[in-house]
């Protein structure tokens, strides 16, 4: 693309045709501050924090404003820094000032950019402020608007990326909050749990309900034996809460920090990612070769599966019948392992650590209690996994590199792609291709449904049949996906679909990364990279090698499909709709 | 499903449901169609209701919240019905300095409703006006169009009376 030539600060600087003043000035390495922009998303200039003076002074908003030739612009003036700082001043005017015990003091964009800026917490425009009303209504979350900036990335990460929109502005002037169609709580609208808005909110206002306390009250009961599972992507991003660059593995570290926090066993819920393959590549060749209902959808996600749910109930069917790996983590937890060391299933308290808000949700669910108790009874995000190794004074960075437990613990490096978009799939055609064959694979990478793009396909010639599969991420895709099926327009045999953009890796429940950081970096590729990599290290790539499953269902379950297996690691889904929950 | 700016029970017909209906299927397929779509559907039903919205969301495939967010962004848009008695206020200049904030909060204060809503009995609905004309008569208030004028707070329970 042609590149035009421009000045900032009095610098010549070149960017190709067609880029903003903001992308121009990161090009001289200038971050020009932005609170609402998000690449793509969220491109309405409501903030005013990006504002730079061009040719000679005139105000514009660098976000959205394209670069043309000859163009002069000053990003740092004194009276810009003033303005800045007024405009600063007088989001802080309605802006609940309770920072110290703010779920976000330390990362929060607006407290950083007060800090950059130097605007303290002085009542500079004391008046009317939004009250703090708390909506607890969701399973996985709270907004509280009194901390609210209305930059409305949240409305817009949940329209335009997830195709749902159960939250938008109401009401105008001083009174617009963000809320729900006739103030209703989310928890009584279609919102699928997924939490995309929380890991884009720039300040406190939303925040994952946590179960931090519930989780340090049941270890510190000595008559509970609590276990923890963590899932494959919350090795790759937990490092980012303490320090370590985007894309860095800390599986070991997190293992020694669980076993600090004082759990009774350190598990892995990538030994139930194998688990799942087991099941649903079963179900997957059942439903092939005798007429069941295609094409399979995974059932991995509980953000996708609530979708599902309430955007396309007459596709319920084609759902898997599996339990997301966290559930059947629980679910084996509580019978398999229960038995073999002599604890009762109640005795047992089941956490998990996720990148995920919808497991919040999943693990309330109806027919996710096979022994009569909850499968998993907490699930926490990796951010509170953070904020509990920080509270119990743990120096995550020293900690020296730990095992987790046996025999829940031990994994394939299938397990451990499930975190990004396309790795469940692959996992599956790995135990599905060889159980169809009776031959062993020669190359055990299907690099036609890796990568980051929203929707991918491919076709694999298995034995005597060409398998079409494809494989969605963001809800926004899985939509357009979803809609070519019904229509006719595709065939496939199996699709993977994940709530989040870009899969697990990019949950809902990650640590939040600040909107320069997420308009300037492919956050999902750096974490999914650390998968892929462990997954080529892995000794053993495929889940019907991993032996602590073999011995599972040699010594418990018989085949995948037996009763048990149904009884333990299946569900079931029910139908709802969009407006009348 | 609470709804928490609901106070009057939903009669619309089955007539005004198929009116409804009509009108959007002709409509939807033109971009930004959605203002042109409500105010149709409010010369329907004379207000939209969450059950207007739902039917709107439903067939058209917008977000039921977008909706509202119009509906509660343009002053034009009712989320309840008129009453039966359409209680004004003028909070123009000339009666506001003469204290027709207060006779508005007494008002408030009987019928248990605000600015915009409507009893749920459907007896009284509540409105704030600018200038009614009357600034010599201030504070003013009106009753379906009938002017009552040089008010004190504790007239206001009087003339309600009147329309019980």
């Amino acid at each position: 693309m042609e590149n035009i030539t421009i000045k900032i600060n009095g610098m010549d600087v070149s960017a190709p045709a067609g880029s903003t003043i903001l992308e121009a000035a990161r090009l001289a390495q200038v971050e020009i501050p932005t609170l609402c922009f998000l690449k793509d998303t969220n491109e309405i200039a409501a903030c005013r924090l990006c504002t730079v003076e061009i040719n000679g002074g005139r105000l514009a908003a660098s976000c959205v404003y394209p670069i043309n030739p000859g163009l002069e612009v000053k990003t740092n003036t004194p009276s810009l820094r003033e303005y800045r700082k007024k405009t600063l001043q007088l989001i802080l005017s309605n802006h609940d000032r309770s920072c110290l015990s703010c779920v976000r003091s330390g990362n929060c964009e607006l407290q950083t950019l007060c800090k950059e800026m130097g605007v303290d917490a002085d009542d500079y425009f004391d008046g009317d402020k939004t009250p703090s009303v708390l909506d607890e209504s969701a399973a996985h979350m709270v907004r509280d608007n009194s901390k609210c900036i209305l930059c409305r990335r949240c409305t817009a990460v949940c329209e335009k990326v997830q195709g749902i929109g159960v939250i938008g502005p109401n009401d105008r002037g001083f009174a617009t909050f963000i809320g729900s169609a006739f103030d209703m709580g989310l928890g009584e609208t279609s919102c699928v749990s997924c939490g995309q808005c929380i890991a884009v909110c720039p300040t406190g206002a939303l925040y994952e309900k946590s179960s931090i306390d519930e989780v340090a009250a049941a270890i510190a009961d000595p008559a509970k034996h609590v276990i923890v599972q963590t899932a494959p992507s919350v090795r790759a991003a937990l490092g980012e809460e303490f320090d370590y660059p985007i894309g860095t593995n800390v599986e070991g570290k997190m293992a020694a920090a669980l076993r600090r926090l004082g759990f009774d066993k350190i598990f892995d819920t990538n030994f139930s990612a194998d688990l799942t393959i087991m099941e649903e590549a079963h179900e997957f060749i059942e439903r092939v070769q005798h007429g069941g209902v295609l094409p399979m959808i995974t059932s991995c996600s509980p953000g996708w599966v609530k979708y599902c749910e309430h955007y396309f109930p007459d596709m319920t069917e084609n759902l898997s019948s599996c339990k997301s790996p966290q559930q059947m983590f629980g679910a084996i937890a509580k019978s398999y392992y229960a038995e073999k060391m002599g604890i009762k299933p109640e005795d047992i308290v089941s956490v998990s650590i996720m990148p995920c808000t919808a497991k919040k949700f999943e693990i309330g669910r109806d027919d996710q209690d096979a022994n009569g108790v909850a499968d998993v009874d907490y699930s926490l995000t990796t951010r509170e996994l953070a904020r509990m190794i920080k509270q119990a004074g743990i120096r995550f960075n020293n900690l020296p590199d730990e095992e987790f437990d046996a025999p829940l613990g031990i994994y394939s490096g299938a397990g451990v792609i499930f975190g990004a978009t396309g790795g469940v799939m692959e996992a599956a055609l790995r135990t599905a291709v060889e159980t169809l064959t009776g031959e062993e694979l020669k190359k055990l990478d299907f690099t036609d449904v890796r990568g980051t793009e929203g929707i991918k396909e491919a076709t694999y010639h298995v034995g005597d049949m060409d398998v079409k599969v494809a494989v969605a991420s963001g809800l926004g895709n899985a939509r357009d996906l979803l809609n070519k099926v019904k229509s006719g327009e595709a065939d496939y045999h199996f699709i993977e679909i994940m709530g989040c953009p870009g899969g697990c890796v990019n949950g809902g429940g990650q640590p939040q990364q600040p909107g320069y950081v997420r308009n300037t970096t492919d956050i999902r590729t750096l974490r999914a990279k650390v998968l892929y990599d462990t997954d080529a290290a892995a000794p053993i790539r495929k889940s019907h090698e991993n032996p602590a499953i073999k011995e599972l269902y040699a010594t418990y379950l018989g085949e995948p499909g037996s009763e048990k297996a149904h009884h333990l690691l299946h569900t079931s889904y029910v139908k709802r709709s969009i407006n009348n929950n | 499903m609470t709804c928490k700016k609901q106070g009057v029970q939903f009669s619309g017909t089955k007539e005004q449901e198929i009116a409804l209906k009509e009108m959007i299927s002709q409509l939807k397929d033109t971009k930004g169609s959605l203002m042109p779509i409500m105010q149709k559907a409010q010369d329907i039903y004379g207000y939209l209701p969450i059950e207007v919205q739902t039917i709107i969301s439903d067939e058209t495939g917008i977000p039921l919240e977008k909706i509202y967010g119009v509906a509660t962004f343009y002053a034009q848009f009712a989320l309840q019905p008129k009453g039966k008695y359409q209680v004004s206020v003028c909070l123009g200049t000339a009666c506001y300095v003469k204290g027709s904030g207060d006779i508005f909060h007494k008002i408030e204060d009987i019928l248990g409703i605000t600015n915009g809503e409507c009893t749920p009995d459907g007896k009284f609905s509540l409105d704030s006006c600018r200038c009614v004309g009357a600034c010599g008569l201030a504070p003013v208030m009106m009753v379906n169009g009938e002017v009552y004028g040089r008010l004190t707070v504790d007239d206001v329970p009087g003339i309600l009376a009147k329309y019980e």
